[in-house]
């Protein structure tokens, strides 16, 4: 009996512990409910608020928006200004290629002039004329004429590339390079290549206040050389002015040291 | 810093002078001249060059000789040289680098060109 009464006591506290226990539970899912209420009203309240000030929003968003079109502006601005620079780089490049183009040609003809006004020897002078024409220009067959007073006719008296007899003598007036000398233009015809020695590609008349005392006669340029160039023709105008007044000068320096040399003799002969 | 010594070994007067203006823009140079093979090879042997412009078509001694005898001389065979002449062909120039030419240039020449190889070779700005 007293055992029966015990086991019923015993499943009777554990009822009880049970029973604690699920009150316990309920009371805590009433707490987490109470918790969500809570949130759920606040997050209700700030949608109203939202809801009930739509000029705030509107504020806002012109705000925003502002601020992209000022954005874009700048973005666009910085691109023009990057443009601007690209397109002043570009220039800056151009400018650097002329400029070193301009020194290439200044260097080239403050050369040729140095050199030709170097000596007053006439054999000098014209193998200056001839590193000229072979190193400056590029010329690989080509004849200084100079025109013989007695005659009236251009004479080769130095050349490259073939010998001197093969280039013609030729009547001021006559052919290409007569003509060319008789009027004092340059000549420039097809670059390709002459082997007719009374038609260069190219004929430089040299001149001394206007009256021509001479030529340079072109007749094929070197392989690697396509065309004459613009400083060419710098260095043509360049020639025709100061290889004319080199020769001049060598030629009127070896007439007076003759005439000198003359003199000297005489001199010498009356006085012994 | 150490001057850089250039050597041209050119027979015309002009192009010697055309040659010094180029490379006179560099910083720092000691150029000297020689007007033949002969005499290029005197002052390439008894001093020091970091450069050399050699001309092919020069009296007493051609410009493939000197190259090709400064290529046996073992202390200054690694020296780099640029040639410097009128002839255009391909096999001139493909010989010229077979010899131990480092470069090889054309008449007309560019003084920008010159000085642009001259930099590179030396290893200048």
């Amino acid at each position: 009996m007293s055992d029966e009464r015990g086991g019923v006591f015993g499943r009777g506290e554990e009822f009880l512990k049970f029973f604690s226990r699920g009150m316990e539970f309920s009371k805590e899912l009433l707490q987490e409910n109470e918790k969500l209420r809570r949130k759920l009203g606040q997050l209700q309240t700030q949608q109203v608020s939202a809801a009930q000030n739509p000029d705030e929003w509107a504020k806002l968003r012109l705000e925003l928006s502002e601020r992209i079109e000022g954005l874009e502006v700048e973005r666009d601005s910085a691109l023009e200004r990057l443009r601007e620079v690209e397109m002043e780089n570009h220039h800056f490049a151009e400018r650097y290629v002329e400029v070193e183009e301009e020194n290439n040609a200044l260097a080239n003809l403050y050369v040729a002039s140095f050199q030709l006004h170097s000596t007053l020897d006439i054999s000098e002078v014209l193998k200056i004329i001839l590193e000229i024409v072979i190193n400056l220009v590029g010329a690989e067959v080509f004849a200084i004429y100079v025109v013989d007073e007695k005659t009236n006719r251009l004479e080769a008296v130095a050349s490259e590339g073939e010998p001197l007899s093969v280039f013609p003598r030729v009547p001021m007036g006559s052919g290409v390079i007569g003509t060319s000398v008789g009027s004092g233009d340059t000549w420039c015809g097809d670059v390709s290549g002459s082997d007719d020695y009374a038609t260069p590609i190219a004929c430089i008349p040299l001149r001394v206040e206007d009256v021509s005392i001479g030529a340079i006669a072109i007749y094929r340029l070197l392989q690697q050389k396509e065309r004459f160039t613009p400083l060419d023709h710098e260095l043509f105008t360049l020639l025709a002015g100061h290889a004319a007044t080199a020769i001049f000068s060598s030629r009127l320096f070896a007439n007076s040291e003759r005439k000198l040399n003359t003199i000297q003799g005489f001199i010498d002969l009356l006085t012994k | 810093m150490a001057k850089h010594r250039i050597l041209i070994v050119e027979d015309s007067p002009t192009m010697r002078q055309l040659l010094v203006f180029a490379l006179k823009r560099l910083k720092d140079v000691d150029i000297v001249e020689a007007q033949d093979g002969m005499d290029g090879l005197r002052k390439v042997t008894s001093d020091e060059f970091d450069l050399a412009l050699i001309d092919i078509n020069m009296p007493v001694m051609d410009g493939l000789k000197l190259v090709s005898l400064i290529r046996g001389e073992q202390n200054i065979a690694d020296m780099p040289i640029v040639v410097v002449t009128t002839e255009g062909a391909k096999e001139d120039r493909e010989r010229a680098l077979a010899l131990g030419a480092n470069e090889y240039l054309t008449k007309p020449i560019q003084a920008n060109k010159v000085l642009s190889v001259a930099k590179s070779l030396l290893k200048v700005g």
